[in-house]
């Protein structure tokens, strides 16, 4: 489990590391908190040429509100936007969901951003990303770009960040008077989601978000149902996530939770709305 | 639990014993602030290599060629080793059993599980050692698996060893009483079937050898860890073809733990030693946790059919055991153990004075198994306490009650159970009371009651048992017929040893070679020895490394079956009580008293009528150093005593197959309330209660602490912990995301409750305490869930999804427009199917032209480097495949086959490389539609194997999904057609859209 070699490259500023990548393309690689790409490279699983650490370049670590959206820098750590005073006011649902990506070491190393660029699809900040309509902020030397959260991640560790990109900064729009509920169950507090559900009311309805079922998160929108009408559209969100089988639960298990933990957070999410 | 704490260390003298104190443990502090010296912290002599191993990706394949040039001229590397190489310097491992079968610690011709060694590179470092592994190239064909013990026994399975018919190695009969007797005269026969599954207790600490061959010696010296039993030793010695003392095992001060696991480190003792031979220079290896997960042993998988002959009270008369014992790809020694450890005991904690066995030994294509903690007791104790609470639910009893029933009765000790264990001491129907009082089973039926009430799903379990310490060594033999027995002599006894020391300014030192894991043997040791001189612990040195070259050891040694209370400390106790006896002469010739009245206290010897009359202790323990001539006549001296000791009740087996497989026994009782969600399946423990009886308690702290570890471990087996295999063979567990540890967090707090009855048959009373919980805790939680949901059929792990299964009614269909892959039926399997249609403008026969046009095809593989054109229908490809940063280059084969134009075709793939290997077939069937264009429909089916399945089990369908969705994304765009793939259904639909024209 030794990583094959590598060069490595701290760079200090967003230019030497947007440089880089200009250079090596998908050669290279971004490293953040490495708190999943140390993993792959010790397994060899990646074999990227060169790491560009981007964690010295000291405007990445800022978490700022701008035009009614909290902007959250690719240097921000998991542990920091969870410490930050005012999540739980601007930011509710990720405030729900943060406390259940890895533990505290984990999550004192990896970043938010990291998280978003790696695109696992049992990840909780891409299903609170995708949930709230946020965007990703994209940087290379050529141009900047802004994507939707739901643009961004187009499959199983997959994305629409093209080789020279990287991301400079995640946002989320703030919406008050939104109620919001979360829930995930996995086999150990900390583990990868079996199911993870996200639920947003608000004046125009509900929003249903879930991880760990498709290969990416997927949402839906509907008017405030209720009853069988309710009932009716989680199942055939369950259905249409195309649940699979593994070692940990079965797709049939994954369907039901959609069913009833889905049910779950979106009642909770009403009782919470203005 | 709120023992207080000891004394601290500065020598605070004291008159009650230090027995039976929680004293702070010698060892702590130093592995508390970072200091322990375990095998990877041990600097090595210059010049050292280090060693990598390449592993095998399939569960059963031979080995067709392995090129190991390029691997051979990588910077740094400095030697490459294969089967050949290592089986011209070595013999093969003993195998536990007669048969025409050899076991050696690396491949040979044929791979016969996910993890084998293939190859071993040594490097100037363990980077280079492992960018060589990736130069090997090995072919292999692949051969069909078994994994499933009862498919294994099945006629026609394919067979793991040739010299195994049947993939047995081993069927043996035992009959205890009169068991065809008491099974036709019982008013009623209840029986259970069993699966117990595979799982280990993973030390954190992987295993670690560093060995040296000295060409001028003919000798090797190795460090390893390695915890025993010593008898492996002999092995070690008889594979790399030396007399013992030509071997010099030894073993690092720290562990950072076993369980039992480290003993399994033999084989890679061998393989590192025949390295460093062929190196000509020493070699370092430390296992990583993915190749201890996938391959460095486990504990047995077993089926297990269980009946009692039940009377209408509900006692039971007779016991019928079918056990068929899955010991993986090899029977590497001390196996069959695992089967034979609990034979005395089978009849659990029970009076049961018939009983009919009947024991197979199997192979099947999964990691060998070895020593883990509670060895046999958890596959026994699963069977027979599930059986218990079936009888009770079949004859609506109370379970604790028919518990009650049958237990040994008070008094009956020492008891000799029908397969011949001596059960040496106990009040059972006293413990089972204590149990119940001290732990209020009372409030948690009430508990169960008012949940039962309320709607929720609650139950009760028990489980009680014995578990045996201080193992036998002749239990193994009860394997052989009596004939074989006889041929190969008897086998029996538990030697254990101590050598206590004396220095010349009276200090004490203790040497044991008992390979402590963690659990504290210095300490106690200390405190045995401190109320025999009348010294502080803290001024006892104890030394627990082995050196075979130096140190006093039989095939005994070492750190296993729970021996060191009640036989290693013990023996200390007797080295030690016979230097005191001298001392005491020594002292009542200058104390001018008799020897009689001499003791030891306060760092004294003095008289126990006059206690002012004293001597230092360290002036009388150093006379033999200083002036041997002035020791009174025939006393000898005090500088060293080495004692080895072995009970006189662990005879060999008798003509009739009984056998004392142990020393002591303890008692457990242990019940549990637990409740299951509903919606998610989960199981939470609600109150855990263990009662135990292990004799007299030499430090309560190490008793508690043994007795939480071995529940969180009993706990993780009940809930969490599986080897899982695929169908296949391929292995499913390789990393700790999918080998699920249960953390101080999901672990409860048991209430522990005590009583002592102490060992007739052990030095200080003591029995072993450490293994307990692993063998009665799952079970008593399986019957917790069985009471809970009226379900008889309780398999481990109780996983949420499979516990839900069983509570969740029909499924709501799917709404209309939206249809569901066919899947694989339960988790592990792995087969990954999936099938669609589209419709298509263009005739079938376009169609068929484009599927058979190689240029197509050539362009469309996904990553492709070259192409080989075998045939028409045949190609060869380089290709570099993966899902984001996963990347990996791959050997493809693409053919077609099974072609009848223009209506179907077979297209098949495989892929090879060092991240894992796959293989999909694909039958696409073309139907022409009315007023024109085709309705394509495609099936297929995919498995990957190998690393990527170890490690990424759990995003191996998506995965693999959209490597197909790639595939078939390039097709489109190669035809001209846009739109990427977001899977494999979507892909083929947008590639026949851009090149037929879509008619939907």
């Amino acid at each position: 489990m030794k990583p094959a070699a590598f060069d490595y490259v701290r760079a200090d500023t967003l230019d030497e590391a947007l440089a880089v990548l200009a250079a090596e393309g998908g050669d290279a690689r971004i490293i953040a908190g490495g708190q999943s790409l140390m993993a792959m490279l010790n397994m060899r699983l990646a074999r990227p040429k060169v790491l560009v650490d981007i964690m010295r370049i000291g405007d990445l670590d800022r978490i700022a509100e701008e035009r009614g959206r909290i902007v959250v820098g690719a240097g921000v750590r998991q542990a920091k936007l969870l410490a930050w005073s005012e999540l739980a006011a601007k930011l509710p649902l990720v405030a729900l969901a943060l406390p259940w990506t890895g533990h505290e070491q984990t999550r004192s190393r990896g970043t938010i951003c990291g998280s978003v660029a790696h695109a696992d699809p049992s990840a909780e900040t891409p299903l609170c990303l995708i949930a709230l309509e946020g965007e990703v902020h994209l940087r290379s030397a050529r141009r900047r770009r802004v994507v939707a959260a739901g643009d961004f991640i187009t499959g199983m560790m997959n994305t629409a960040r093209q080789d020279d990109e990287m991301i400079e900064a995640v946002s989320f729009p703030i919406r008050a008077g939104n109620g919001y509920g979360f829930r995930e169950v996995a086999r150990r507090h900390g583990d990868f989601a079996i199911t993870a559900c996200a639920a947003i009311a608000s004046a125009n309805g509900i929003r249903l978000a879930v991880a760990g079922v498709a290969d990416k998160p997927e949402v839906r929108n509907w008017p405030d149902l209720d009853g069988s009408a309710l009932d009716d559209a989680l199942n055939a969100f369950a259905y249409e996530l195309d649940a699979r089988d593994d070692i940990h639960a079965t797709a049939r298990y994954r369907r039901d939770l959609v069913r009833q933990i889905g049910r779950e957070v979106i009642m909770e999410a009403r009782r919470c709305r203005a | 639990m709120g023992h207080p704490a000891a004394t601290p260390s500065s020598a605070t003298a004291q008159d009650s014993a230090w027995i039976g104190r929680s004293m702070e443990r010698v060892e702590d502090a130093a592995l508390l602030s970072g200091n322990g010296r375990f095998i990877d912290d041990l600097g090595v002599r210059p010049g050292t290599l280090y060693a990598a191993i390449l592993r095998s990706p399939h569960a059963h394949a031979d080995i067709l060629s392995i090129d190991t040039m390029a691997a051979k001229a990588a910077p740094g590397v400095a030697a490459v080793l294969v089967g050949a190489d290592v089986k011209a310097l070595t013999a093969s491992l003993v195998v536990g059993v007669k048969a025409p079968v050899e076991c050696w610690p690396i491949a040979m011709d044929r791979v016969r599980y996910v993890g084998e060694p293939v190859a071993v590179v040594v490097a100037s470092d363990r980077y280079k050692a492992e960018d060589a592994l990736d130069l090997i190239d090995v072919r292999y064909a692949p051969r069909p698996s078994v994994i499933d013990p009862l498919a294994a026994i099945t006629p026609g399975a394919p067979l793991v060893h040739d010299g195994f018919p049947n993939n047995v190695a081993s069927d043996r009969h035992f009959s205890y009483g009169d068991p065809e007797g008491a099974f036709a005269s019982a008013a009623h026969r209840i029986a259970i079937d069993i699966n117990y599954p595979r799982n280990s207790c993973t030390p954190i600490e992987t295993y670690g050898v560093i060995a040296e061959y000295n060409v001028n010696d003919g000798a090797y010296d190795i460090l390893a860890n390695f915890q025993g039993p010593f008898s492996i030793h002999a092995v070690i010695s008889r594979a790399l073809k030396l007399p013992g003392n030509r071997v010099r095992l030894r073993t690092p001060p720290d562990s950072g733990g076993s369980f039992g696991v480290k003993q399994g480190v033999f084989p890679y003792i061998v393989l590192i030693a025949a390295a460093a031979r062929v190196a000509g220079r020493p070699v370092k290896w430390i296992e990583d946790r993915l190749e201890h997960l996938c391959a460095s042993n486990s504990a047995t998988n077993r089926a297990t059919t269980l009946s009692a002959a039940v009377d209408a009270t509900g006692k039971i008369l007779a016991l019928d055991w079918d056990q068929v014992e899955d010991c993986g790809a090899h029977l590497r020694a001390p196996e069959p153990a695992t089967l034979y450890r609990m034979h005395g005991n089978l009849t659990g904690a029970y009076d049961i004075r018939h009983m009919r066995v009947r024991n197979r030994v199997i192979v099947t294509n999964k990691t060998p198994t070895g020593l883990n903690r509670g060895f046999g007791g958890p596959q026994v104790y699963f069977a027979l306490e599930r059986l218990m609470q079936c009888i009770a639910v079949e004859l609506d009893f109370d379970p604790l009650d028919v518990i009650q029933r049958n237990v040994v009765p008070s008094g009956a000790f020492p008891y000799r159970t029908a397969p011949g264990a001596l059960l040496d001491s106990g009040d059972y129907v006293k413990a089972l009371e204590l149990g119940a009082s001290s732990g209020g089973l009372e409030e948690l039926k009430a508990r169960r009651a008012a949940a039962r009430a309320e709607g929720r799903i609650y139950g009760i379990g028990y489980a009680a048992i014995v578990e045996p310490s201080v193992s036998n060594m002749g239990y193994l033999s009860t394997v052989l017929t009596l004939a074989e027995r006889r041929k190969a002599g008897p086998k029996n006894g538990a030697q254990a040893t101590a050598t206590v020391s004396i220095d010349p300014v009276g200090a004490v030192s203790v040497h044991i070679s008992s390979v402590p894991q963690g659990q504290g043997h210095r300490t106690v040791v200390a405190q045995v020895i401190a109320d025999i001189f009348g010294v502080v612990p803290q001024d006892v040195r104890v030394n627990t490394e082995v050196d075979t070259a130096k140190d006093a050891w039989s095939i005994a040694s070492g750190n296993y079956s729970s021996r060191f209370a009640a036989a290693v400390a013990g023996t200390v106790k007797i080295a030690a009580d016979r230097i005191a006896a001298r001392l005491k002469r020594i002292a009542a010739s200058h104390l001018n008293v008799e020897a009689d009245d001499v003791t030891f206290s306060n760092g004294k010897v003095h008289s126990q009528s006059n206690p002012d009359n004293a001597m230092p202790f360290a002036r009388v323990a150093a006379l033999s150093h200083w002036s041997p001539g002035s020791l009174p006549d025939d006393v000898g001296h005090t500088i060293r005593e080495t004692v080895f000791w072995t009970p006189p009740e662990l005879a060999a087996p008798d003509d009739a197959d009984r056998i004392n497989s142990s020393l002591c026994y303890g008692f457990i009782f242990d019940y549990c309330g637990v409740e299951i969600d509903r919606v998610t399946g989960e199981v939470r423990i609600d109150r855990y209660v263990t009662t135990h009886d292990c004799g007299t308690i030499l430090h309560p702290g190490m008793v508690d602490g043994q007795i939480r570890g071995g529940f969180g471990q009993g706990f993780g087996a009940a809930l969490l912990e599986e080897f899982a295999y695929a169908p296949d063979g391929s292995f499913l567990a390789g990393t700790f995301a999918d080998y699920l540890v249960p953390t101080a967090t999901e672990i409860p707090n048991p209430v522990i409750v005590h009583m002592q009855t102490p060992s007739p048959f052990t030095p200080l009373g003591a029995k072993g305490v450490g293994e307990g919980n692993c063998m009665s805790t799952p079970v008593c939680i399986a019957n917790a869930v069985a009471d809970a949901l009226g379900e008889k059929n309780i398999t481990l792990p109780l996983v949420p999804a499979r516990v839900r299964a069983l509570i969740a009614g029909d499924e709501p269909p799917a709404p209309a427009g939206v249809t569901t892959q066919p899947r694989s039926r339960k988790p592990g399997d792995r087969g990954l199917q999936g099938e669609g249609s589209a419709e298509v403008g263009a005739s079938p026969q376009a169609v068929w032209d484009m599927l058979l046009d190689p240029n197509t095809l050539q362009a469309v593989i996904p990553g492709c480097h070259s192409v080989e054109k075998v045939s028409d229908t045949h190609f060869r490809a380089e290709v570099t495949l993966g899902i984001g940063p996963v990347k990996g280059k791959y050997r493809a084969e693409v053919k077609l086959s099974d072609l009848d134009p223009p209506h179907a075709v077979t297209l098949s793939g495989s892929a090879d490389g060092a991240l894992g290997h796959g293989a999909g077939e694909g039958r696409i069937t073309l139907v022409p539609r009315e007023g024109g264009g085709t309705t394509l429909t495609y099936k297929y089916d995919a498995e990957i194997g190998g690393k990527v399945a170890s490690i990424g089990g759990r995003l191996l369908d998506g995965a693999t999904r959209v490597i197909i969705g790639q595939f078939f994304s390039a097709l489109a765009h190669r035809a001209g057609g846009g739109g990427a793939a977001d899977g494999a259904a979507s892909g083929l639909r947008a590639w026949l859209r851009a090149l037929f024209g879509g008619a939907r």
